[in-house]
């Protein structure tokens, strides 16, 4: 769509009456913003929609001429879906200026051709004539106070970190929470949350994962019940809800711009959030210029980690469970040249007799392995040990009855990649990492599948065995880190002396 | 040659060796990941929609043909309109993933991915006319994809038709598809007299579009009405 400036104001191609000159919005050397007129009866359902947000016109389901007239009275703005820099594109939804994301095309909306970003393109195409629209006030809806509904008890290790938090929402800083697996680091997060709230702050918890924001979302419904909580992911229906208090993939913070006053970031050393740029920009663009970060990781990355050494970085840890249990440490066994062994059928002898006493006393394990391609080697193997024995990879169109298959105890070993990493809770639960050294198990990835390990009070114990051809500098750190938490909860005195 | 996959953004290695060093010009949009899973329609196929005819069981075919065509031929209202289509590849998973990028998120791009084959089957001295949208849909998606499958060729496509009305197909049955009245009109002013015509879709389904707009324009006058689509 092309636009003419008429009287200081943008007036889009379809609504013109008279022939004008007409350009693409990327063209235009400014946007005119029209001064917002007071009286204007504006939609307030429009302002719901827009308010902190950068959709595209296809986004909005309402008229051209309605939209216009919100303009013209200055309360819709337009900004450029994307700009040049001496003739390089930069996407200004997703910030991509990667030029191999970026192709053109003969546009039928503007007649010309037109430059689009490929991506962020699975969210509507956004091309050098895709205005963003949005709404002028960024002072937010007000909301009815909510009130905290939680019965539950912080430990004191959780209470520290809450009243950080706090700290943080108040005078808009950022923080970092390293929290151990299993410290229960969702509930820190309530009070500072509910004091957002009451300081009508609009609160955000982003997630890179679909599964977090749908088992978060009843959660905090649940606790603040006199708000609506907006549940965002990829087809999810609270597309256009507007909440105080929001629940969303990092993906779908690529629709808001300048909408919170706290962003609430977790697993920030996860896929994909941690490699792709587009959703660091998203969560940048979505923050208010005056507004707070918390990010929360049991596994900060080794930059994140130096800086909190070096105080460049404010952070806070847990580094107990909230059962006062200490976190399992891992133990190393050398288990040969696995690959020879697999090519000539079978597993190392001191892995088999690890899975053996397993199937034999019925306690179940998850064994990790680095690549898709062993589990039609080593899943015949054990499957003649066991039938109940399963394999799960992130394609696996079954993965989530198998996880549930081995929640409800009906698969006694399940052998996963590292997609499982994160985010799975059994209770009772022996781990090994078959092939440890391999590159794909970083230090986190180890510290994420050691942290599977023990975390209800019924069972907080466990083995987590790393079985290696060689030892490598990612599980010595894995360990160390765990060592590490360890020894600060013991001083701490979050954890029990046994 | 893309440096990148177009579908997957993986990057494409080239395997060069002598003979490929010398011969090899054309253009590779998709890694070889990603190329393996478009099916190419081969072997026995319909005589005239080119389903492929070993998946189907026996009591669909009849002497070489599906019997979908069997009955649309047995129809006094479309036989013999629609003179043969031909379609590039299976419409599986991989596929329909690539279509509905292309198409309904607009990743206009894509559309090379087919140009090299698309060219190939290209019989000389025929108007290219791709199945147009309606003016709404065509605003909503920034361009029309069969056009762009003919554009990216290097060929120029040629508009006879327009459509009448426009609601979505692919939300339809095959009953409805199939007795919905005209969809399509010929743009005024065009000669068909006389001309070889290949239509270009992005899918066969039914067949219901394409023979829709092969019966308006042999009524034009057009001497053979045939198609090319993609999938199948």
């Amino acid at each position: 769509m092309k636009f003419a400036v008429l009287h200081e104001k943008l007036v889009p191609e379809p609504l013109l009456t008279t022939p004008s000159a007409t350009q693409t919005i990327t063209s235009l050397a400014e946007i005119p913003q029209p001064p917002t007129i007071p009286n204007f009866s504006f939609n307030p359902e429009l302002q719901k929609l827009l308010l902190g947000k950068q959709l595209l016109l296809d986004e909005i389901p309402l008229s051209l001429e309605e939209i216009q007239s919100h303009y013209e009275n200055g309360y819709i703005t337009l900004r450029k879906g994307i700009t040049f820099n001496k003739n390089i594109p930069k996407c200004e939804r997703c910030g991509n200026q990667d030029q191999s994301w970026f192709a053109s095309f003969p546009c039928s909306r503007c007649g010309e051709t037109c430059t689009y970003c490929r991506k962020c393109i699975m969210m509507g195409r956004v091309s050098t004539c895709t205005p963003l629209y949005g709404w002028i006030d960024v002072s937010d809806i007000s909301h009815v106070h909510a009130t905290l509904d939680w019965k539950g008890t912080l430990s004191p290790g959780q209470q520290h970190v809450s009243n950080k938090v706090m700290e943080s929402i108040n005078v808009n800083k950022e923080l970092l929470v390293w929290a151990v697996c299993g410290a229960g680091k969702t509930e820190v997060l309530f009070e500072g949350i509910n004091r957002a709230l009451a300081m009508q702050k609009r609160v955000c918890i982003a997630t890179p994962r679909t599964d977090v924001v749908l088992e978060l979302s009843p959660r905090l419904q649940a606790i603040f019940p006199i708000i609506e909580v907006a549940s965002l992911y990829g087809g999810s229906e609270d597309r256009q809800k507007y909440s105080p208090l929001t629940i969303t993939t990092t993906h779908q913070l690529l629709r808001f711009y300048k909408a919170f006053d706290t962003i609430i970031l977790d697993e920030v050393d996860a896929f994909p959030y941690s490699v792709d740029k587009a959703l660091q920009y998203a969560v940048n663009q979505a923050r208010k210029d005056m507004s707070s970060l918390i990010y929360l990781t049991a596994t900060p990355n080794e930059q994140w980690q130096k800086e909190c050494r070096q105080g460049k970085r404010d952070f806070v840890t847990i580094p107990a469970r909230y059962h006062r249990h200490p976190l399992p440490v891992p133990e190393f066994v050398w288990c040969g040249n696995w690959n020879k062994a697999l090519t000539k059928g079978t597993l190392p002898a001191n892995v088999m007799k690890w899975l053996k006493h397993r199937i034999e006393t019925g306690k179940q394990a998850l064994i990790f392995i680095p690549k898709i391609e062993l589990i039609p080697k080593i899943l015949p193997l054990l499957q003649k040990l066991h039938p109940a024995i399963e394999a799960v990879h992130a394609e696996d169109p079954n993965r989530k009855e198998k996880v549930k298959a081995m929640r409800s105890k009906e698969i006694s070993l399940l052998i996963t990649t590292t997609i499982l990493e994160r985010g799975v809770t059994f209770p009772n639960l022996d781990v090994a990492v078959f092939g440890a050294e391999d590159r794909i198990f970083t230090e986190s990835a180890l510290v994420q599948i050691s942290g599977r390990v023990g975390r209800s009070a019924q069972y907080p114990g466990g083995w987590i065995t790393f079985f290696h051809y060689g030892l490598t500098e990612s599980m010595l750190k894995a360990r160390k880190q765990i060592q590490g938490m360890n020894k600060e909860g013991l001083k701490k005195g979050w954890i029990d002396v046994e | 040659m893309s440096e990148y996959c177009l579908f997957c953004h993986e990057q494409i290695t080239s395997n060069t060796n002598w003979s490929s060093f010398f011969t090899s010009h054309k253009e590779t949009y998709l890694c070889q990941v990603c190329e393996s899973q478009l099916i190419k329609i081969e072997g026995e196929t319909c005589d005239i929609c080119s389903r492929p005819l070993e998946k189907l069981e026996k009591q669909y075919v009849i002497n070489n043909r599906c019997l979908d065509c069997v009955r649309w031929e047995e129809d006094d209202e479309w036989k013999g309109y629609l003179l043969k289509n031909e379609s590039l590849y299976e419409y599986n998973d991989f596929l329909k993933g690539i279509i509905s990028q292309y198409k309904f998120r607009g990743d206009y791009i894509l559309a090379k991915i087919f140009s090299l084959r698309i060219q190939q089957k290209l019989p000389p001295n025929v108007l290219l006319v791709p199945i147009p949208l309606s003016t709404e849909r065509q605003f909503e998606r920034g361009f029309n994809q069969t056009e762009a499958l003919i554009n990216e060729t290097g060929q120029s496509p040629i508009h006879l038709l327009e459509r009448t009305h426009s609601e979505k197909q692919s939300k339809k049955s095959r009953h409805d598809r199939i007795h919905i009245p005209q969809v399509f009109q010929i743009e005024e002013g065009r000669g068909v007299a006389d001309k070889d015509i290949l239509l270009i879709d992005d899918i066969y389904t039914t067949g219901s579009t394409l023979r829709h707009a092969a019966k308006i324009l042999i009524h034009a006058g057009a001497k053979s009405v045939s198609s090319l689509t993609l999938a199948r």
